[in-house]
């Protein structure tokens, strides 16, 4: 039990600390670099609550996928560090009270749960008892019956955001040669290749 | 205290100890695969490989190690030192820590947890970051060319893994390793998911950066990729990491495919032999391939690489997921 606590304070420590450092660290590779701490630290949280599919998929998606590409631009990006702190202070005020509301948000359904225990029960959430089925199982019985509609309307919002991502970068470019791969295939030595007799001195 | 060393101190010294039991046949096994690659390599150019270090040149990985390990570290001035040292061990760790969930013969697993393979993709889809930090910390064109090589590469191969590995949790109905390969005892899922078998070992040499994919390295254009500013021990770190990622990739086609330590035919000769030796001797085969690959084919151009991954293998492997799901719903073969 000690174990668990301790593992438990030592992760959302970390993530804590590793997300105060994604606002305040210089460089903006070195926030991407804690940000990805951040993240293993929640995924580490997860693990600790029993949800490993939970935690396996953050790692997957968010750190090898999402944080890569993240990664990618922010290395590319060619940032004036001095310009960038300029407006920490300006926006601090309005980034404080987010902040703000959001753990007086928190605090609620904290609250909430304390006052009346079986709140989470009107939810009438046909949970699985987790001791019987894996997290997987329970997690997909879910998401394909119940929430199945729920679920399709998600992935298809996910592919309008790529396909208007896809059209509003693309330009045709003029003077491409692509590769024609069947094409190439398709030759054949008798279109390609010719032999000659050059003469000496003579050329073709 | 007896509690105390029966609780806490006694599980964790048997747990190092197992730790230990992976981890140096696991370094031994790096080292002579890079003596196996070159006399490979060697007896295919007709050549005749290391041979003057010990018998039969078997010194040699030895002698390569110790060489690296007193030459001096050189940390080039404009580059960030931090991300910089962090990028080899993030390389060579992330070889070694899929290794925990790996089963070697039935129940003969250091953490047999409920996700295993999706363990063992988010540690191989992890291997990118050292790749990408070693080329942004080293300050250094040809560095920096080719981690952002390397990280849309490994990006675009991950997908297809993906999809490969979802067509065999179909077929197996659980994400445990241990699971995976005793639903391979009539028959390993090489047979009848044939082509996914190929663009699995396919997309696992463009994830571990090997010929013909090896483009972040292509000495020819980069010098020598995202490692060119390293040298002497970090050097060492990412060429173990390199290794270490081979044999785990092998050893992934192994589990998923090729039934990881089960023999070839369950009868008497066959069957004597132990798990493990079986699931050493299928990883030896598949890094074999690995090595012989290297010798018979040209470096890929980089958008030919890119059109393999995204128009050629994420169709393919997108088809065979459906397939597959169709083929086990209309038979009625699907697990429980």
């Amino acid at each position: 039990m000690i174990v668990q606590a301790l593992a438990f304070y030592m992760f959302a420590t970390v993530a804590i600390a590793a997300g105060v450092m994604v606002i305040s660290a210089r460089n903006p590779v070195h926030s991407v670099l804690f940000l990805i701490a951040a993240f293993f630290n929640a995924a580490g949280l997860f693990v600790l609550m029993g949800a490993e599919f939970l935690a396996m998929i953050l790692v997957i998606v968010y750190v090898g996928a999402v944080a890569v590409l993240f990664l990618f631009v922010v290395m590319m990006l060619d940032i004036n560090f001095v310009e960038m702190r300029q407006g920490f202070l300006q926006y601090l005020p309005i980034g404080g009270l987010i902040g703000v509301i959001l753990l007086i948000e928190l605090l609620f359904v904290f609250a909430g749960w304390t006052v009346t225990p079986d709140a989470g029960n009107v939810a009438a959430l046909p949970m699985f008892d987790l001791s019987e089925v894996s997290n997987t199982r329970a997690l997909g019985r879910l998401l394909y019956t119940k929430y199945i509609y729920l679920f399709q309307a998600a992935g298809l919002v996910l592919l309008v955001a790529m396909i208007g991502a896809i059209v509003l970068t693309l330009r045709p470019r003029k003077g491409v040669r692509r590769q024609k791969v069947p094409d190439q295939v398709r030759r054949t030595r008798a279109e390609s290749v010719e032999i000659k007799k050059v003469e000496t001195g003579k050329g073709i | 205290m007896a509690e105390l060393w029966t609780g806490y101190l006694l599980p964790t010294v048997i747990i190092v100890a197992q730790i230990i039991a992976i981890v140096a046949p696991l370094l031994l096994a790096v080292a002579y695969l890079t003596y196996a690659e070159r006399k490979v390599l060697a007896g295919m150019q007709l050549r005749k490989g290391p041979n003057v270090v010990g018998p039969f040149g078997l010194g040699q990985p030895i002698a390569d190690g110790l060489k690296l390990l007193f030459k001096e570290t050189v940390i080039p001035s404009g580059a960030n030192k931090v991300v910089f040292i962090a990028a080899p061990v993030v390389t060579f760790l992330l070889g070694l820590i899929g290794w925990a969930v790996i089963p070697f013969d039935d129940g003969m697993v250091l953490a047999d947890i409920n996700v295993g393979i999706l363990y063992l993709f988010a540690v191989s889809s992890l291997g990118v970051y050292g790749v990408i930090m070693a080329g942004w910390a080293s300050n250094s064109k040809y560095a920096f060319l080719g981690a952002l090589r390397s990280a849309a590469q490994m990006v675009s191969y991950e997908i297809s893994i993906g999809f490969v590995i979802v067509t065999v949790l179909l077929c197996v109905g659980s994400l445990n390793l241990t699971e995976i390969v005793r639903a391979q005892e009539d028959l390993w899922f090489a047979v009848p998911l044939l082509p996914m078998f190929v663009v699995f070992f396919v997309s696992g040499l463009a994830e571990t950066n090997r010929a013909p994919f090896d483009l972040p390295e292509a000495e020819a254009e980069l010098v020598a990729g995202f490692n060119v500013e390293y040298s002497s021990m970090p050097f060492a770190l990412f060429f173990l990491g390199e290794y270490a990622n081979m044999i785990l990739m092998s050893a992934m086609t192994t589990i998923l495919f090729l039934g990881g330590w089960l023999p070839p035919i369950d009868v008497a000769p066959f069957n004597w032999i132990p798990g493990p030796i079986w699931f050493g001797a299928k990883i030896a085969m598949v890094l074999f391939v690995f090595l012989w690959v290297r010798a018979t084919f040209p470096r890929y151009r980089y958008d030919q690489l890119m059109r393999l991954g995204w128009k050629v293998f994420l169709p393919l492997s997108l088809f065979w997921v459906f397939l597959t799901a169709g083929v086990l719903v209309a038979t009625g073969w699907v697990p429980k």
